[in-house]
């Protein structure tokens, strides 16, 4: 194991001392923001070597219009909401889930217990947050395809679930150009597949590299971008053989899409991208509750002072928002970058001094 | 939020099936991974199955997961011992 990191090592510092610029790499998923951290890879690489952290925080991106619509939901008293826990205190205009203090609040470790929820209190009707990328959408389709086959009126979701690959599209495509190359989330990719990377190396020629999350596995990832700028060339490649295939799992693909169809809609920091949002088909409209409780659409909408958007698009790292460790910490987060145990905020106040 | 833990099937019950990762047994769905069978270790999320792995991947992650449990342990510590900075 050693000999393979040190091996990663030298092939980093070799392939960045080629280039005579800086090299900035985002780790699209929040996960690889803290292993990085944890396993004080930073400190391993040359000067020359950036890291970025992305938009891979499902909790991170997901719009505050879409926290205060869950928030407004959860005060209902008809209403009984399902979370999975990590949203529990990202803050919205009413406060935060956690400070509402109800007990029709419930977090959930998976979407079955939401629709058990649904079947234990039939007086109610049970709203699933759905949020979160490629991995967890695949639970979220199963529950509204088990609810339909079983006749269970008093279950709906509120979808916020979004696609990987046009985030990093519109990344590259508008906001900026600091984006040399991506280290692509390990569990997401074991769902999409390397191959799903294709288009953005073929339209935007930058390396995207597949990587699980021990420290060996992403410094070798890290090894083999840093070759792949130095050579000048990009391509789609995976270090992780044991859990992801170029094809992925074509099951849970089929699935999200029996259920859901891309759309457009807002994702922090970044806007409104299209078809990044992922809403249910008209054939499962009845559990969609923006249209159970007769919302057009979630507003999008900033919230003031914090600087998620920017920290998440790569534009500046956490220390450098003027609110981070003074008035915003883990324990008083302001906003979802400090929340998350993943966000990129979280990590840098807890490892990065 | 998207990370994912080995675990070994110990039954199967047409989609559902019983896991067993270090020691803690969940309930689990495999119906995004139909061609599994009891014995075989796959990567679960949020309560499904997502592929299937091998007993040395599995052994590695599990492995990291003790490796985290402990840091944060000694973190927690350090952290509570005279606010230290780590
Ligand atoms: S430090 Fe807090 S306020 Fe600043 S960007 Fe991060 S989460 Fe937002």
């Amino acid at each position: 194991m050693l000999e393979r990191i040190e091996k990663a090592r030298k092939a980093i510092a070799g392939a960045c001392r080629k280039v005579d610029k800086p090299i900035q790499v985002m780790e699209v998923c929040g996960t690889h923001t803290v292993a990085i951290f944890r396993h004080g890879i930073r400190s391993l690489l040359p000067k020359n070597l950036k890291l970025l952290s992305g938009p891979g925080c499902p909790v991170c991106v997901t719009d505050q219009g879409y926290i205060d619509v869950i928030l407004e939901l959860a005060q209902r008293d008809d209403v009984i909401l399902a979370t999975y826990g990590d949203m529990m205190r990202v803050p919205g205009k009413a406060g935060s889930l956690e400070s509402l203090h109800r007990s029709t609040i419930k977090v959930v470790l998976s979407t079955d217990d939401a629709l058990t929820l649904a079947q234990k209190h039939p007086d109610k009707i049970v709203v699933f947050a759905a949020v979160g990328f490629e991995t967890t959408t695949p639970p979220s389709a199963v529950a509204v395809a088990d609810a339909a086959k079983e006749g269970v009126k008093n279950f709906c979701i509120l979808s916020g679930h979004k696609l990987v690959v046009p985030a990093m599209q519109a990344l590259l495509g508008a906001k900026n150009d600091k984006i040399d190359a991506f280290l692509c989330p390990g569990h997401v990719s074991v769902i999409l597949g390397s191959d799903a990377y294709k288009p953005v190396v073929e339209q935007f020629k930058r390396p995207c590299v597949v990587a699980g999350f021990e420290a060996v596995q992403i410094l070798e990832g890290l090894a083999n971008i840093c070759e792949q700028v130095a050579e000048g060339t990009a391509r789609v490649d995976s270090i992780y053989g044991a859990a992801v295939t170029p094809q992925g799992n074509a099951t849970a693909r089929k699935i999200i899409a029996e259920a859901f169809e891309p759309c457009d809609g807002a994702w922090r920091g970044l806007g409104v991208i299209p078809g990044a949002t992922l809403r249910l088909k008209e054939k499962y409209s009845r559990f969609d509750a923006l249209k159970r409780f007769g919302m057009e659409e979630i507003p999008a909408e900033e919230l003031g002072g914090c600087q998620c958007g920017r920290v998440l698009c790569g534009l500046i790292d956490p220390p450098q928002c003027p609110l981070f460790g003074r008035t915003c910490t883990p324990d008083a987060p302001i906003g979802p970058c400090m929340v998350s145990t993943e966000g990129a905020c979280s990590a840098w106040y807890k490892y990065g001094k | 939020m998207c990370l994912a833990v080995p675990a070994r099937i110990i039954e199967i019950n047409v989609d559902k099936a019983v896991a067993d990762a270090m020691g803690n047994r969940w309930n689990i769905r495999i119906t995004l991974t139909p061609d599994i069978e009891v014995g075989d270790i796959v990567l679960i999320h949020a309560g499904y199955a997502i592929t299937k792995v091998d007993e040395e991947e599995a052994q590695k992650t599990w492995e990291l997961f003790e490796e985290i449990a402990r840091f944060e342990d000694q973190r927690q510590k350090a952290q509570e011992g005279g606010g230290a900075d780590a």
